[in-house]
């Protein structure tokens, strides 16, 4: 997992990951990336991360990777991340097609609902939280 | 004595208090009207572990962790 201040380099992110599996004789490699997209005037989106949760969610999804003899990667930006430009990157490695195709939508869906990452439009230079795009995660309002 | 963190959009500072459970936790919290629109959507971590029962037993030191709705990527 690897985290960022700003945008991606996602040429560089997925070369270096392309390198090194390059002698693993995967025989799938499918990346995802995410962009920025130029709608509601937004100047950008920026991103609140809590790390340590973070870490444990992708732990547990490289260890159900790990058990497909699949392999998942991911890179995410913090703060303000322009239009046009990428704020998340990830990608699977697998044996065959047909894994890497289920894990990686299995991946990236359960990425928007449980990573804990925050969310803002960013319009005049203020950073609104995007209330209505964004999902409570698994055991929310335990202390409602 | 326990710390409360509250993070992303929440915008209110961490705080301390006496609970031996995540009811206690609760209990208190919801006595905050700030924090009334955001208890039912929250999730919950103690000590950076996720947990889902409130009778979870609290110990001194350690850490809740108020989890807002979620947007990555």
């Amino acid at each position: 997992m690897e985290l960022y201040n700003g945008a991606l380099d996602t040429k560089e992110i997925f070369g270096r990951w392309l390198d090194e599996q390059a002698e693993s004789n995967y025989g799938a490699y499918i990346p995802f990336v995410g962009t920025i997209r130029a709608e509601d005037k937004i100047e950008a989106l920026s991103f609140d991360i809590y790390e340590p949760v973070l870490k444990a969610w992708f732990d547990e999804w490289q260890e159900k990777a790990k058990a497909l003899g699949a392999v998942v990667k991911m890179a995410h930006a913090t703060g303000d991340v322009p239009v046009h430009t990428s704020s998340y990157v990830s990608a699977v490695f697998s044996p065959k097609r047909r894994v890497a195709l289920d894990l990686i939508d299995a991946f990236v869906e359960d990425f928007k609902a449980n990573a804990p990452i925050w969310k803002y439009d960013v319009k005049n230079g203020k950073r609104i939280y995007a209330a209505d795009r964004s999902t409570p995660m698994n055991g929310a309002g335990l202390l409602a | 004595m326990i710390k409360v963190e509250f993070l992303g959009p929440i915008g209110k500072a961490p705080i301390e208090m006496e609970a031996t459970t995540l009811a206690d936790v609760s209990a208190k919290l919801k006595l905050d009207s700030n924090l009334s629109a955001w208890l039912d959507k929250c999730a919950v971590a103690l000590n950076d572990i996720m947990v889902n029962d409130l009778s979870t037993a609290l110990k001194d030191g350690d850490k809740v962790s108020i989890l807002p709705p979620v947007c990555g990527g």
